[in-house]
C-alpha cells in the first residue's frame, strides 16, 4: 500500500526555493533512506512531509489523502511522526515525560508505549526521572526515537540520527531499527552516512540542491553513480 | 510599632501581590509575553464582581465564582484572537499592543463605572479576626494569603504533574517541536492565558473588598506583580510568593515608620533585591 507521495514539491524559506520538483514513495512496511550532502535540501524534504514548512496540498500525500497543507499538529494526528534533526529534546521535562509527551496530539492503542520503549532502549529506565538533556547525546536520540514513536505512527521520519555521535553510539542506535521495522511502522531515514544508510533501507533517494539526482534498490547501488549524484561530479550529463 | 504584628499584615499583603503575580508569571514562563494590561485586568475583574454584586445582589465570593469562568473565556479570546498575532521574535509588538489594551480597559471602565473611588464589601468578614498568639489577624487578609498558597500549590500541581502541564513546558522550550508532538501552542497560549485570568479574578476579589479601586488604579498593581515575580526569580511561583511577601512585608514596615514610605520602601526592597540577586531569590535553573 502506498502510504506517502510527493508529487513535484517545492519548498520555499522565503524567496529562497529550496526543493524543485521532489517526487518520493514510501510504501507500508517499507524503510528508505534520503541520502545527500549538506543544504541538499533532505531536511527540508523532512520539515515539508511533517508539516513543520507547508506546501501546497496536492504536492504531498499521504494514504491518497493531500496532507501538504496540513500543520505539523494535523499531519502528526494522522500518523506520520518525526524525529527532528538535533533531537530537540524538551529541557523542562523529563526523559519519562519527554516520551509522553510524544503521544499527546495521537493516542493510538499499538505495539509502542512507555514499557515497549524501555525494552527498546534499556538505558532510558534507568535515567527516566533524570532531565532529558542530562543524558549523554545517543542517549538523548534514544529519547527522541522513543518520543516519536509514542504515538504508534504509521511514518517514522528520522532526520540525521547519527549527526554527532560516535560510531559505536550509532551502531546502537541503528540495532534498534529491525524491531522498530517488525512493529509495522514505514521509516524515512535521512542520512550523511551513505554505508550506514543503505544498509537500513531497502530504496535510497540521493538528493543534491533541492533535486533527487538518482534513486533505486539499496541491493544493487552502484557506487560511482551514487558518488556523482552525492557530489555532483558529472551532474550534467545525469541531468 | 508593634514588629510582630507589622511582620504579619506584611506577610498577608504579601499573598495579595503573589495573587497578582502568579497569572504574569504564568503567561510570562508560558509564552514570555509581558502583559503590561495585567494590573487593569485585575481591575477589570474587580468592577465585574462589583457589577455582579451590586446589580444581582450577590455575596462577593459567589461572584467572582461566576466571574471566574467569564474571565477565562476572555482571557481565552484575548489570547487567541489578539496576542496571538503579536508574538514572534520581535518582543516589541505585544509590549505595544498590551500597553493599548491597559489604555483600552482603563477608558472604558472610565465610561462605565466613572472616576468614583469604589469599593466590594464582604460584610462583616471585613472586619473579622482571629487571635493568633499576642496578635489579631483580619479573616480577609488570612482568607487571602491561603487562597495565594492554594493557588500556586494547584498551579504547580497542573503545570508538573499533569499532561495539560506538559504541553505547557513543552511548547514554553520549543513551540515548533511540540508542534511535532500534535500540541497547538496558540491553543496552548489561549489555555494559559485563561488560567491566569481565573487568577486575576482571585486577585480582584481580594482586591476589591480590602481597598477602594477606581478605573486607573490598574498599573500600580502591575508594578507591584512585576516587582514579585522579579524577586522571587522568574518562573518560579513559590518564588513569587516570596517576592509578594517581601514586598509586602517591607511596605508595612514603611507605613509602620511613616505613612507616606509604604509605597517607596516596596521599590527600595526591590531594588536591594536586585542590586544582590539581579537573578531574584529563587530563578529557573533551565532557562
Amino acid at each position: 500500500m502506498r502510504l506517502v507521495e510527493t508529487q513535484g514539491l517545492e519548498a520555499f524559506y522565503g524567496d529562497f526555493q529550496a526543493l524543485f520538483g521532489v517526487d518520493i514513495t514510501l510504501d507500508a512496511g517499507e524503510t528508505i533512506a534520503i541520502i545527500g550532502a549538506n543544504g541538499a535540501g533532505k531536511t527540508t524534504l523532512m520539515r515539508s512531509i511533517s508539516g513543520v514548512l507547508r506546501n501546497r496540498p496536492e504536492s504531498i500525500r499521504y494514504k491518497g489523502e493531500a496532507i501538504g497543507a496540513l500543520d505539523a499538529p494535523d499531519v502528526m494526528a494522522r500518523g506520520i511522526a518525526m524525529v527532528p534533526e538535533g533531537r530537540r529534546l524538551f529541557p523542562s521535562l523529563t526523559v519519562e515525560e519527554n516520551l509522553l509527551v510524544g503521544a499527546h496530539g495521537r493516542k493510538v492503542a499499538g505495539p509502542w508505549n512507555l514499557d515497549a520503549i524501555y525494552d527498546l532502549f534499556p538505558v532510558l529506565r534507568e535515567r527516566r526521572k533524570n532531565p532529558g538533556t542530562a543524558l549523554s547525546g545517543g542517549q538523548q536520540q534514544m529519547v527522541a526515537i522513543g518520543r516519536a514513536l509514542m504515538s504508534n505512527p504509521d511514518v517514522l521520519l528520522c532526520d540525521e540520527i547519527s549527526l554527532g555521535l560516535a560510531p559505536v553510539v550509532v551502531r546502537d542506535i541503528y540495532a534498534a531499527f529491525p524491531r522498530i521495522r517488525e512493529s509495522g511502522a514505514a521509516i524515512v531515514i535521512v542520512e550523511q552516512d551513505i554505508a550506514q544508510a543503505l544498509r537500513v533501507a531497502d530504496r535510497f533517494y540521493c538528493m543534491m540542491e533541492g533535486r533527487v539526482t538518482l534513486s533505486g534498490r539499496s541491493a544493487e547501488v552502484d557506487r560511482a553513480a551514487i558518488h556523482e549524484a552525492y557530489f555532483g561530479a558529472g551532474r550534467h550529463e545525469l541531468a | 510599632m508593634n514588629w510582630l504584628d507589622t511582620i504579619l499584615q506584611g506577610v498577608l499583603l504579601g499573598g495579595l501581590y503573589a495573587l497578582f503575580a502568579a497569572g504574569l508569571s504564568l503567561v510570562f514562563g508560558i509564552m514570555r509575553l509581558v502583559n503590561l494590561a495585567h494590573g487593569d485586568l485585575i481591575i477589570f475583574a474587580a468592577f465585574l464582581i462589583l457589577f455582579l454584586v451590586s446589580a444581582l445582589g450577590l455575596n462577593p465570593f459567589l461572584a467572582a465564582v461566576i466571574a471566574a469562568p467569564l474571565m477565562f473565556a476572555a482571557g481565552w479570546a484575548l489570547q487567541f484572537l489578539l496576542l496571538n498575532r503579536t508574538l514572534g521574535r520581535d518582543i516589541l509588538p505585544p509590549l505595544l499592543v498590551t500597553f493599548g489594551l491597559s489604555i483600552v480597559i482603563q477608558n472604558g471602565l472610565l465610561e462605565g463605572f466613572t472616576a468614583d473611588s469604589r469599593r466590594i464589601s464582604a460584610g462583616t468578614l471585613e472586619t473579622a479576626s482571629v487571635p493568633l498568639g499576642p496578635v489579631n489577624a483580619g479573616i480577609m487578609p488570612i482568607l487571602t494569603f491561603a487562597s495565594a498558597i492554594i493557588v500556586i500549590v494547584a498551579l504547580n500541581q497542573l503545570i508538573y504533574r499533569t499532561a495539560i502541564g506538559r504541553a505547557f513546558r513543552a511548547t514554553s522550550d520549543d513551540p515548533v517541536t511540540a508542534g511535532l508532538m500534535g500540541i497547538r501552542h496558540d491553543r496552548i497560549f489561549a489555555l494559559a492565558t485563561g488560567l491566569a485570568m481565573v487568577v486575576v479574578t482571585i486577585a480582584a476579589l481580594y482586591l476589591g473588598t480590602r481597598a477602594n479601586f477606581d478605573p486607573s488604579a490598574g498599573p500600580a498593581r502591575l508594578i507591584y506583580a512585576f516587582e514579585a515575580v522579579i524577586i522571587g526569580g522568574l518562573g518560579s511561583l513559590w518564588g513569587t510568593l516570596a517576592g509578594g511577601i517581601i514586598l509586602g512585608v517591607a511596605q508595612t514596615i514603611g507605613a509602620a515608620i511613616n505613612p507616606e514610605w509604604q509605597i517607596l520602601a516596596g521599590h527600595i526592597a526591590f531594588l536591594l533585591v536586585l542590586l544582590f540577586r539581579p537573578r531574584g531569590l529563587f530563578p529557573r535553573a533551565v532557562d
